[in-house]
């Protein structure tokens, strides 16, 4: 650990260690770190790769894999164009659907797993229409993907619609004025100027969507090979033993923290 | 900013002391001596004027009869408070394991109690079975799945959920099948059929009746107590040549911080008074 140089000299300065700002954070480090090291730990001395090549870890992961890419992907599609509608439209009830979008954030996973499964379930609000024409959502990895785009697309839409509300608007009417179409005025314009801040949306929804657990158990249920992803293997594995759910945890743990890296390149890269 | 606060948070401490004032005076005054004296130990009068919290730890299929137990017990104990944990029997047991703390273990099955033995997680003197549980075949109202009896579990399509093999209520549900597998009325393939048709391996058997009850499965596998509980719902009954009968042990942790409550509350469980709560949550008496 390095502590930065101008910290150190203004604490000696002053003449006061700077006790009162290091132990209060010492808890919170503590409370986060230690956990950290205990998983890392138990890791290294459990057998652990007699489990990394069993067949529910290779599943879940594939599975994790694959709706976390499929729900990026349609948060990106449908999510930039709604950034882009809150960030440079003005119309009614802008407030409202600003809300309701940054509601998923701040709402609880299980409460999303049952409005979801209230809204498209057999029995469900919407649901008992699709079933009617022979669209049954509960338990399919349709479901996983929904329940991952519900809670993480919003952190998309947050964060490239601050990319978008950044662009100055005179660039959009000079634009305009030269004749640029809509479509030419986002696509040329607005998308390259706000990548970097699509491209740390996308970041965040997806460490978002590959630890969804929540609304996934409650909405898609929990079948091997179908709707048990990561996290969900993780919860159930708990109990065999813990060889299956500290695999995929440190998979976990190292994608996560792969994805915070690129994420610290990105805004390294926005401030110069 | 600060003030209002303090002031806030100053009488939001007052209003609950203030409720857990009348909470303790309340039952004391109505309850005899002679009971409470029977978790006090002699010389120390004063201790009945504590807040003592016991922590049971107690399998999800326990949850309504245990919740109404708790409260004959607090009535019972003046002072006491029960703090319950409900899951699955085998994430309880992972969590004792894991260096959870608590008094009592309430489990639906042996297999999960059994194996605290080697590292002498529970008392061995407490440990005994106090009530028994069925399973039965629970079906969403309107039965879309047009299930008619135990055959048609195994029909092509239907949407049946269990509780996971880990989960006591999903062990004893595969064991159901394999009895019936053996009888030539369902044949041996029936087993593999059924299987086949598991939407949803739920976490513990409380997410079977939900699931079931939502009707977003055809049909789940639960306790007979959970079928008494469950709101809407058809059932259709496992008879005794292949039904399970399961036992549900209970001990008092080798951790406990109230060993002399956790006796008392166990001793709750087996009498008249518990076990009528039992059998009112569809539990049946112990068989000898």
């Amino acid at each position: 650990m390095k502590i930065s140089p101008s910290l150190f000299t203004r604490s000696t300065k002053d003449g006061s260690p700077g006790l009162e700002f290091i132990l209060p954070s010492l808890v919170l480090i503590s409370l986060i770190g230690l956990p950290i090291v205990a998983l890392i730990w138990r890791s290294l001395n459990a057998d652990i790769f007699t489990h990394s090549i069993s067949e529910s870890v290779a599943n879940a992961l594939k599975l994790s894999l694959i709706t976390s890419t499929f729900s990026v992907t349609i948060s990106l599609l449908a999510g930039t164009p709604l950034a882009y509608i809150q960030a440079h439209w003005k119309f009614h009830g802008k407030a409202l659907l600003d809300l309701l979008v940054d509601l998923p954030v701040v709402l609880p996973p299980s409460v999303a797993g049952i409005a979801l499964l209230l809204a498209f379930g057999r029995e469900g609000l919407f649901g008992t229409w699709l079933n009617r024409i022979g669209i049954t959502l509960p338990f399919t990895t349709v479901a996983v993907v929904m329940a991952q785009v519900f809670v993480s697309a919003p952190l998309l839409v947050r964060s490239a619609r601050v990319g978008f509300a950044a662009i100055d608007p005179q660039m959009e009417e000079a634009a305009k004025v030269e004749g640029a179409s809509n479509w030419n005025v986002f696509r040329l314009i607005m998308l390259p100027i706000a990548a970097r801040a699509l491209l740390t949306g996308v970041i965040l929804s997806w460490t978002r969507a590959l630890g969804e657990f929540g609304a996934t158990l409650l909405f898609a249920g929990n079948l091997e090979g179908k709707t048990q992803t990561m996290p969900l293997a993780i919860y159930i594995g708990f109990e065999q033993g813990l060889g299956i759910a500290l695999v995929l945890s440190m998979i976990l743990l190292a994608v996560s923290l792969l994805l915070l890296i690129l994420l610290r390149r990105l805004e390294l890269q926005s401030h110069h | 900013m600060t003030k209002s606060f303090v002031f806030i948070g100053l009488s939001l401490i007052l209003t609950m002391t203030a409720c857990t004032d009348t909470a303790r005076d309340g039952p004391s005054t109505r309850y005899p001596e002679p009971i409470a004296s029977l978790v006090v130990p002699a010389g120390h009068p004063t201790a009945i004027s504590q807040e003592r919290t016991l922590t049971v730890f107690a399998a999800a299929s326990l949850t309504g009869a245990f919740r109404e137990i708790g409260m004959g017990f607090e009535s019972t104990y003046p002072g006491v408070s029960v703090n319950f944990n409900f899951a699955g029997s085998q994430i309880l047991r992972a969590q004792i394991e894991q260096g959870a703390v608590a008094d009592v273990f309430a489990s639906a099955d042996h297999n999960n109690m059994d194996v605290l033995f080697p590292d002498e997680l529970i008392v061995v003197d407490s440990y005994r079975d106090f009530t028994t549980n069925r399973l039965t075949v629970i079906l969403p109202p309107g039965n879309p799945g047009n299930v008619q009896d135990l055959g048609d579990l195994a029909k092509a399509n239907l949407k049946l959920v269990l509780a996971d093999s880990s989960v006591p209520a999903g062990n004893y549900a595969r064991q159901i099948f394999t009895k019936m597998s053996m009888d030539p009325v369902y044949g041996v393939d029936f087993m593999t059929k059924v299987l086949a048709n598991i939407v949803s391996n739920e976490t513990d058997v409380k997410q079977v009746v939900t699931k079931v009850e939502l009707g977003e499965a055809d049909a789940g596998i639960v306790y007979v107590s959970d079928s008494i509980t469950a709101r809407d719902h058809l059932t259709i009954s496992i008879p005794e040549n292949f039904n399970i009968v399961a036992s549900y042990p209970i001990a008092i942790l080798t951790t406990a911080l109230e060993p002399d409550l956790a006796v008392a509350f166990v001793d709750y469980v087996i009498s008249p008074t518990g076990q009528a709560v039992l059998s009112k949550w569809g539990f049946s008496p112990m068989i000898d």
